[in-house]
């Protein structure tokens, strides 16, 4: 393996290291903080005493999760300016000004409201509190907006022109950016937190009935939890769809990674439950799984919203073939893409030389034909068009454990919702009580699997058509990825650990207090 | 001056009130200095920002690398 092989292989590890853990305390953040916000609007609106002792354990936990889950994302920057400095430039602004909004904001909402919310109780009026603990809310999800938008512009990048003399990208409209892929991605990652802490509560708050302490504010909880948690996953499931529809849109080689899908029909069905075949490859006669059962016309009714559309396959893209509306429409084959590119890449080349010279004719020149090829200016990188390949086994795991997890977590949501109505059986129901306890890890599980859809899907691009991770990259030691690589890993898991253990601590602890108002 | 007086023994008294929150607070603040200090100075230059001084000479140098 040679050196920029390893450096950037080493280099996406680390970073999708520091992502997912990363992701660990993001959703919890993003769906407990309003949850608290509700149960302390039904406090104030019932002025019952139940509510107020929900609102208090919960913010309790949001604010163990939200301290040692802070700044812990501040890592993924350094690492876009010392492993992907080619990365950090080339976006340009379209990446700084989001995340420069999200910094200062953050700040400025961190400081304030979570302060009013843990110190201000008996301090300010119920309903300053009250709105500071919505603004909490609102900030963290606002936070993650200019995140998700930055992410959305590296799959479908709009909103900008490249200038071959700043050598980045300058945006020209800053509203193009919230595009289809960033209002999905946003309402998918956001609400898939609301079900994150559905779960989350459900699975303490059984903890606190299996130990049979403080049932009535443990089934309290439940239904909370199940309700926020289910209307959370209903909409996860809707914007999922949205997801779908616009990765078929824009990145039809994640979606046919999606499927391990090479061949693609009209008609398409989605393969439930395979054995992927790893001898096919795209350009051989091998099956694409060695077994299969597959739902029939789901690929086409989930990415066309049309049950009879062609869905192309990693070949059919390759050679540049799609049908659309029973018309066989030539694409543009990855072949032509990579010339394309090429010839993108040599006018950039030709435009610096022309800009050593001064002879701005000749920079004129260059820059428009760069312009001309610019759009596949990052497959001029590659030699094979293999190398225009997501990896298909992970991309095609992780999307069936994200879409069969959520299938689990409603019928999870809609069983307790019966049995939390029916409050002996719930108390009785130790082996629902253990699923539930078991769901919480599960369901993380799923969070992270969706993430690793999204990013292994769209490999090797950091920018889509325009970046590959191998010119993204900072001509760094090996040596020295591989070391923070592992600083990383020991400093997020204590800081798991840490997380975890308080956590299990404060449970324990408050779980031996009265919750319960008319006992106290 | 009285706002300000009021918001610092806001924080003031909320900080001394805490129980779990300084064992937070302790993490917090280790983990500011472990990210920023150690991780950030030792391990994480901006490499543009240390190489180069201005930003044509950073687009210069990127160009170089996207055409090598
Ligand atoms: C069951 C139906 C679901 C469908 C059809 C679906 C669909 C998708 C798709 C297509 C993506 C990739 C989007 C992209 O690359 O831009 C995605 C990503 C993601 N999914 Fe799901 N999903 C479903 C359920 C869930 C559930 C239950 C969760 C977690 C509670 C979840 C969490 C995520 C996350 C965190 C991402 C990454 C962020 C993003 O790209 O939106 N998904 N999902």
């Amino acid at each position: 393996m040679n050196d920029l092989t390893t450096v950037v292989d080493w280099s996406r590890w680390q970073f999708a290291l520091t992502a997912i853990y990363h992701w660990l305390f993001v959703p919890l953040t993003l769906g407990l903080s309003v949850l608290v916000a509700i149960m302390e609007s039904l406090y104030l609106k019932t002025k019952s005493e139940k509510w107020l002792q929900a609102t208090k354990f919960w913010m309790r936990l949001f604010g163990i999760n939200f301290a040692i889950g802070v700044a812990t994302g501040i890592i993924l920057e350094f690492e876009f300016g010392t492993n992907w400095s080619n990365y950090s430039w080339f976006v340009g602004d379209i990446f700084g000004a989001p995340l420069a909004i999200e910094g200062i904001l953050a700040f400025f909402m961190e400081s304030t409201f979570v302060a009013v919310m843990f110190f201000g109780w008996n301090k300010v009026s119920p309903r300053f509190h009250l709105a500071s603990t919505w603004l909490t809310a609102i900030g963290a999800s606002i936070s993650a907006l200019w995140i998700l938008v930055a992410n959305a512009w590296m799959q479908y990048p709009v909103g900008m022109e490249f200038d071959p003399a700043q050598m980045r990208n300058v945006m020209d409209n800053f509203w193009d950016l919230f595009s289809g892929i960033a209002v999905n991605k946003f309402f998918h990652a956001v609400f898939s937190g609301w079900a994150l802490a559905g779960v989350f509560v459900i699975g303490v708050s059984c903890w606190f009935l299996w130990k049979k302490r403080n049932q009535e504010f443990a089934l309290l909880s439940i239904k909370s939890g199940a309700w926020f948690g289910l209307a959370g996953l209903l909409l996860t499931m809707y914007t999922g769809d949205g997801s779908a529809v616009e990765v078929t849109k824009h990145q039809p080689m994640k979606l046919a990674a999606m499927e391990g899908l090479y061949h693609g029909t009209e008609g398409q069905g989605f393969t439930a439950f395979a054995i992927l075949n790893p001898e096919k490859d795209w350009n051989n006669d091998e099956d694409e799984y060695i077994f299969e059962i597959a739902i029939p016309k789901m690929l086409s009714i989930l990415g066309r919203h049309d049950a009879n559309a062609f869905i192309p396959g990693v070949t059919d893209i390759i050679e540049g073939r799609d049908i659309i509306n029973g018309d066989t429409v030539n694409t543009v084959s990855y072949a032509e893409r990579i010339e394309r590119g090429k010839l993108a890449q040599a006018a950039l080349r030709n435009y610096d030389i022309a800009m050593e010279n001064g002879d701005s004719a000749a920079m004129n020149v260059a820059k428009a034909d760069l312009q001309k090829n610019f759009q596949y200016f990052g497959y001029g990188y590659f030699d094979d068009v293999k190398e225009a390949i997501p990896p298909i086994g992970v991309t095609f795991w992780t999307f069936r454990i994200m879409c069969y997890l959520g299938g689990y977590f409603l019928l999870f949501f809609v069983v307790i919702l019966f049995l939390v109505y029916r409050t002996r059986l719930m108390e009785r129901a130790t082996w629902i009580q253990w699923i539930a306890m078991a769901s919480v890890p599960l369901m993380w599980v799923c969070s992270e699997a969706g993430w690793a859809v999204a990013e292994v899907g769209r490999q090797p691009w950091t920018v889509q058509d325009l970046l590959p991770t191998k010119a993204a990259i900072s001509e760094i030691p090996a040596s020295s990825v591989i070391i923070t690589f592992w600083l990383f890993a020991l400093v997020f898991t204590v800081l798991l650990v840490a997380e975890v253990s308080i956590m299990c601590r404060q449970i324990s602890k408050e779980s031996k207090k009265n919750l319960s108002p008319n006992k106290a | 001056m009285e706002t300000i007086k009021k918001i610092w023994i806001f924080y003031r008294d909320g900080f001394r009130e805490m129980t779990v929150g300084k064992t937070l607070w302790m993490i917090i603040l280790l983990k500011l200095f472990i990210f920023f200090v150690v991780i950030k100075l030792l391990f994480f230059p901006n490499l543009l920002s240390r190489d180069y001084d201005t930003d044509a000479d950073r687009a210069n140098h990127v160009r170089k690398e996207l055409t090598k």
